[in-house]
């Protein structure tokens, strides 16, 4: 389980979080909504450790990832798996030695076994035949699967998705969404999803967190989130015609 | 001046948390092939034509009958050995080189490779800057010794084949009154400009924050930074050494 407490962020003279708190368990789907520049990418940044908070707390199963010592913060780091807005792929690297990469720097495990584990997680996202390929050979959704094969490979406890749906059409957005989905579940991870995607809210949103300018101004599922009162979101759902009219 | 203190945190991170010593060794393999290997053939262009033209121009300078034409072999193998080799091709590969470092590390950081290594808990300037620098180190002073041999040969045929020197005249002026310690002197700046080099160039690079526009940016400064440092501790090295 991962908990926030009071989570604050401020760069320059602009605060972009202010006293984010909230819970994410495990085998749950969460997701962090809002539009553009509300705090988004930030918290999750906050979350994974690459920004510090300028106050909160960040506790995985009660313990602290921020104020934790350094032995702490390497055993949550090594429970983490973070799939990235691009996906990060290493470029110098081939498929299947970025989805090793993690195995090969943090494990003492035989090659062969490393290589099996990484050949498991990429059939997992349906990737096995393009193991040997470039990143820049690859489409931006089978780019996206790697980096999710990547992210589970040491067997996370704690999945991070930055924007999965980013630059994809609906189609490969769903399918990337049904796979987080079904991994969160077969796995027993906990999930975070930051996204601004409407379908993934409606398809894979079991926790929902709404964030405008900074704050969390909803909480709630994908069952009542069509329901909200509050303007600021109901603004952010039914931006699109469609919704609109179908309202 | 924050620019100078923030150069000294960052390399100072290179040293903490470091990777395992196969880590280094695998990739310091494969960066003296890109920082080496590939730059052969521009620092030989560059030195064989920078001693052929100081060759040429040594000669035209000496108009005087009474200054034997050994003098010409003499200024090219001293002005080799001590500034074109050392200087001219770490400045050639602070633009090859430099600009290479500081565009790779640049485009890494905002695709967010950076951060991926970061979340996994690996200090990623260790382990992408360190590896540059130490084959950088070793790769540097192997081109500038490339680069002084074929600069003298690039003296000796220009001058041979123009008729300006013979060359019996030429080798005997490379033999005469030569300074073991030049060479040795030479080397030591070849370290220190490589350090520089490598280490400015990843400093703008894995500080780009932006996109593309931000990397080609980081890069040019990289460069010019570069430069300017191997000059002014080309000096200060000749100050302090000689």
């Amino acid at each position: 389980m991962i908990e926030i407490k009071n989570i604050a962020k401020t760069f320059g003279d602009r605060q972009v979080l202010a006293g984010i708190s909230g819970t994410f368990r495990p085998g749950e789907t969460s997701l962090i909504i809002g539009g553009s520049g509300t705090g988004k990418s930030v918290l999750l940044k906050c979350m994974i450790g690459l920004v510090k908070p300028d106050q909160g707390e960040v506790l995985y199963n009660g313990r602290n990832f921020l104020t934790g010592d350094e032995e702490v913060q390497k055993e949550i780091r090594r429970e983490m798996g973070v799939l990235f807005q691009g996906s990060a792929l290493f470029d110098s690297k081939t498929v299947l030695e970025n989805v090793q990469f993690p195995l090969d720097m943090l494990t003492e495990t035989p090659s062969a076994e490393k290589e099996e584990r990484a050949m498991f997680c990429l059939q997992r996202v349906g990737l096995e035949a393009a193991a040997e390929r470039m990143p820049s050979e690859l489409s931006g959704g089978m780019k996206k699967r790697v980096g999710i094969a990547r992210a589970i490979v040491m067997n996370p406890k704690y999945l991070f998705c930055d924007e999965p749906n980013s630059g994809l059409d609906p189609l490969t957005s769903i399918k990337i969404d049904q796979l987080i989905k079904e991994i969160t579940d077969e796995f027993n991870i906990t999930t975070v999803v930051i996204t601004h995607d409407m379908n993934s809210m409606l398809e894979i949103g079991e926790k929902i967190m709404f964030l405008y300018k900074g704050l969390k101004m909803w909480e709630g599922d994908n069952s009542t989130i069509t329901r909200s009162t509050v303007p600021e979101l109901n603004e952010f759902i039914y931006a699109n015609k469609l919704l609109r009219d179908i309202k | 001046m924050s620019h100078i203190g923030k150069y000294f945190i960052f390399l100072g991170t290179l040293f903490t948390n470091r990777e395992k010593f196969r880590v280094y060794y695998r990739l310091v393999m494969e960066e003296c092939i890109s920082i080496g290997i590939k730059s052969v053939f521009i620092v030989s262009i560059v030195s064989t034509f920078i001693g052929a033209v100081t060759c040429v121009q040594t000669a035209y300078n000496l108009v005087s009958p009474l200054i034997p034409l050994s003098i010409i072999a003499v200024i090219v193998r001293d002005s080799t050995i001590l500034e074109l080799a050392p200087t001219i091709t770490s400045v050639v590969l602070a633009g090859k080189v430099g600009s290479n470092i500081a565009s790779q590390l640049g485009t890494m950081r905002i695709t967010e490779q950076i951060d991926a290594l970061e979340v996994i808990g690996i200090n990623s300037s260790s382990y992408l800057v360190l590896p540059k620098m130490i084959a950088s180190m070793v790769m540097f002073p192997l081109l500038i010794i490339l680069a002084g041999f074929l600069s003298i040969w690039g003296g000796y045929v220009a001058g041979t084949l123009t008729d300006i020197i013979t060359p019996q005249d030429y080798i005997y002026g490379l033999r005469s009154d030569f300074k073991p310690f030049s060479v040795t002197f030479a080397l030591i700046k070849s370290v220190v400009f490589a350090i520089l080099i490598s280490s400015i160039s990843a400093y703008q690079g894995y500080n780009v924050r932006g996109g593309a526009l931000e990397v080609g940016a980081a890069s040019t400064t990289a460069v010019t930074n570069s430069c300017i440092a191997v000059l002014a501790a080309d000096f200060l090295l000749a100050q302090l050494l000689l």
